[in-house]
């Protein structure tokens, strides 16, 4: 716990920006005056919140994310994780643009994908302009009855070239994990080692949005739930990706799911600028391998840097 | 002397308010309406002809009057009277559309097609893009149901745009159509007392208003009109269903995937329709249109968002045991007692 950092949790603003809202909302006879007031105190704003969910005036995008649900309960959720479990270190959160499209690339382990969330929470948190990461997860996170609904809500989409594209020219945030299944499922033994980065797509998606690619390197997802097996009879049986086995899954049942509270370091490199590359470039395969293996390489010396820097696993 | 122009499948109630608005066009001087069945009530000047798009009797009169712009309305997604069978709604939309092709194929003075076509040919399931482009590729059959009915009417199109490049053809992909006294699949849905959805799903919907999709028609006809090429026509932002089902005060009963196609039979035995299993499959994942396209061809959005288009419905069907207006007083009592208390 020696290093984690609180901190303060701006009030203020988040509340200015609740009231311009609800004063957008047609929650039918909304309660005026008493909001001008000083001390609007949690009952108030979490009645007005039940009213608004209640009465459906909320707002969602074209992909489903439901601002207000994950601001209020998915986020105040996953901070306690983020602050006090994992203590979640973040380093070079100034690489990650203030403003306009960008596509943060990092590497993807630890068998249930706490990696990205916490990348969310990190760039909602710690970023001066309290950026929102919309998360590109694959199809399966689609096909799951509620966990689909929550991750459109989340602000989450399906990882595929036209999503990403379109949400990096309407000037999002863009998070993705190229190693895909390849990379959360990966044996233990393995672990910090990149795998191959699908075929470089999301190059070629940046290229199309011009907008720059921030490498980020996540240490301590991968001894979350160190898999030591992976049972693919069961794992085709279910139509999952992988089945792991882990010291305490599926031993423990239910509690053997619970992640190992390890230390956690997330840091995003430099950008790297796709501007000035020509329209054309993103047709070019040996450009595209190359900057591949430029984030690739990135991501990988980076995850070595910060692991011969790591105290232990736990702190 | 005006243009001539023949639509097919006006006889229900927003056919004759097409109709109704392309007689205004000054453009228009000859105006055909084409129908299986009559239009609830008599247009003045309007030429009403009660015949089937399926026989091929379509191609004298297409000549004989010298059309030269032909709107295609008659893909449906319900069937046409109530009795009529899923086969016969294909029947009427595939055949129809390749009968009405044939025939405007031999008509040379034919200049312009406009033909209704539905977002749904971008299917629907979780491994697709959240949002669609024009030119997004048809995806895997697109299923069964109405879907691929509009896949097919769409490739036939193509064909047609191919064979006769001189014909500027004009798609409209409309997304649910809706409206206070609409009579639209999705309308009658949501007139249901308890929308049954499917348990762990919360598609998002897009809606376009009856009169907004009355305006895209009319444009599309009119000169210069929008011009050939696809256009996704729908309203701005969306809704999530259980939004749509808060802002509508109906309850909703989640049902499980599995068990969807009995809960559909079931609720058609005890006289509820419009609950296919198609309709269910569409309320898993939803689906987005990008309608960059139309803004860009009519020069700004739709005058009805999603949002607004859905408040129209609500202002004439809503008010259920769970309307907003009274959840909101009894937040509002529940506030007075936990302050008082």
């Amino acid at each position: 716990m020696a290093d984690a950092k609180v901190i303060p949790f701006d009030e203020g603003e988040r509340r200015s920006l609740r009231a311009g809202k609800a004063g957008v909302g047609d929650g039918g006879d909304a309660p005026v005056g008493e909001a001008g007031e000083a001390g609007e105190s949690a009952l108030e704003r979490g009645l007005e919140f039940l009213r608004r969910r209640l009465t459906g005036a909320y707002e969602v995008d074209d992909f489903g994310f439901d601002r207000e649900l994950t601001d209020e309960v998915l986020m105040p959720l996953l901070r306690p994780v983020f602050e006090r479990y994992f203590r979640v270190d973040v380093r070079g959160i100034e690489n990650v643009p203030a403003e306009g499209g960008a596509l943060i690339v990092a590497n993807h382990s630890g068998t249930l994908p706490w990696d990205g969330l916490m990348a969310q929470v990190a760039v909602r948190e710690r970023h001066p302009a309290e950026r929102r990461l919309r998360l590109l997860a694959a199809d399966l996170v689609f096909q799951l009855p509620v966990v689909n609904e929550l991750a459109r809500k989340a602000g989450h989409t399906l990882a595929c070239a036209e999503d990403a594209q379109e949400l990096l020219e309407r000037g999002e945030l863009v998070g993705v994990m190229p190693e895909g299944f390849k990379g959360i499922g990966k044996p233990f033994a393995e672990r910090y080692r990149l795998q191959r980065f699908g075929r470089g797509g999301f190059v070629a998606t940046a290229l199309r949005a011009r907008v720059p690619i921030v490498p980020c390197s996540i240490v301590g997802a991968e001894e979350i739930h160190p898999m030591v097996g992976n049972a693919r009879t069961v794992a085709r049986l279910l139509g999952l990706p992988y089945f792991p086995l882990t010291p305490t899954f599926p031993w423990l049942g239910p509690l053997g799911a619970v992640p190992l509270p390890t230390k956690w370091t997330i840091e995003f490199g430099e950008p790297i600028e796709t501007g000035d590359q020509p329209p054309e470039a993103a047709e070019d395969p040996m450009l595209m391998f190359q900057l591949t293996d430029q984030v690739r390489e990135t991501i990988q010396h980076t995850l070595y840097k910060l692991l011969m820097a790591r105290r232990s696993v736990f702190f | 002397m005006g243009r001539t122009v023949l639509v097919t499948g006006a006889g229900d109630a927003w056919g004759s308010r097409v109709l109704a608005l392309l007689r205004r066009d000054p453009g228009v001087g000859r105006l055909i309406a084409v129908d299986r069945r009559l239009p609830p009530k008599r247009l003045p000047d309007v030429e009403f002809l009660y015949t089937d798009v399926r026989r091929p009797t379509l191609v004298p009169l297409l000549a004989e009057r010298a059309v030269d712009t032909v709107v295609h309305l008659d893909v449906r997604e319900a069937p046409l009277t109530p009795g009529e069978g899923r086969s016969t709604v294909k029947e009427n939309n595939v055949l129809g559309t390749m009968q009405l092709l044939g025939a405007c194929q031999k008509v040379p003075g034919l200049r312009r097609l406009v033909v209704r076509s539905s977002t749904q040919v971008y299917g629907s399931a979780a491994r697709e893009p959240a949002v669609f482009g024009e030119d997004s590729p048809p995806r895997a059959a697109a299923g069964d149901g109405f879907a691929r009915d509009v896949a097919e009417v769409e490739g036939y199109v193509r064909g047609f745009a191919r064979r006769r490049p001189e014909v500027a053809v004009t798609v409209l992909r409309f997304a649910h159509l809706l409206g206070p006294a609409s009579d639209s699949r999705m309308a009658a849905y949501f007139r249901l007392p308890v929308l049954p959805t499917v348990f762990g799903h919360d598609p998002r919907l897009q809606l376009v208003h009856e009169d907004d999709a009355l305006e895209v028609v009319g444009g599309a006809v009119a000169e210069p009109g929008l011009g050939a090429g696809v256009f996704n026509v729908a309203g701005d932002g969306v809704l999530t269903l259980t939004q749509a089902a808060r802002r509508l005060g109906r309850p909703t009963v989640p049902v499980l995937s599995p068990l969807t196609p009995w809960v559909g039979a079931a609720l058609r035995t005890v006289g509820v329709s419009g609950l296919s299993a198609e309709q269910f499959r569409s309320l898993m994942a939803g689906r987005v249109a990008r309608t960059a396209l139309l803004r860009e061809a009519r020069g700004g959005s739709l005058p009805h968002s999603t949002a607004e288009t859905f408040a129209d419905f609500v202002a004439a069907h809503g008010g259920g045991p769970l309307a907003p207006e009274r959840l909101s007083r009894m937040v509002g009592r529940l506030e007075e007692v936990v302050r008082r208390g």
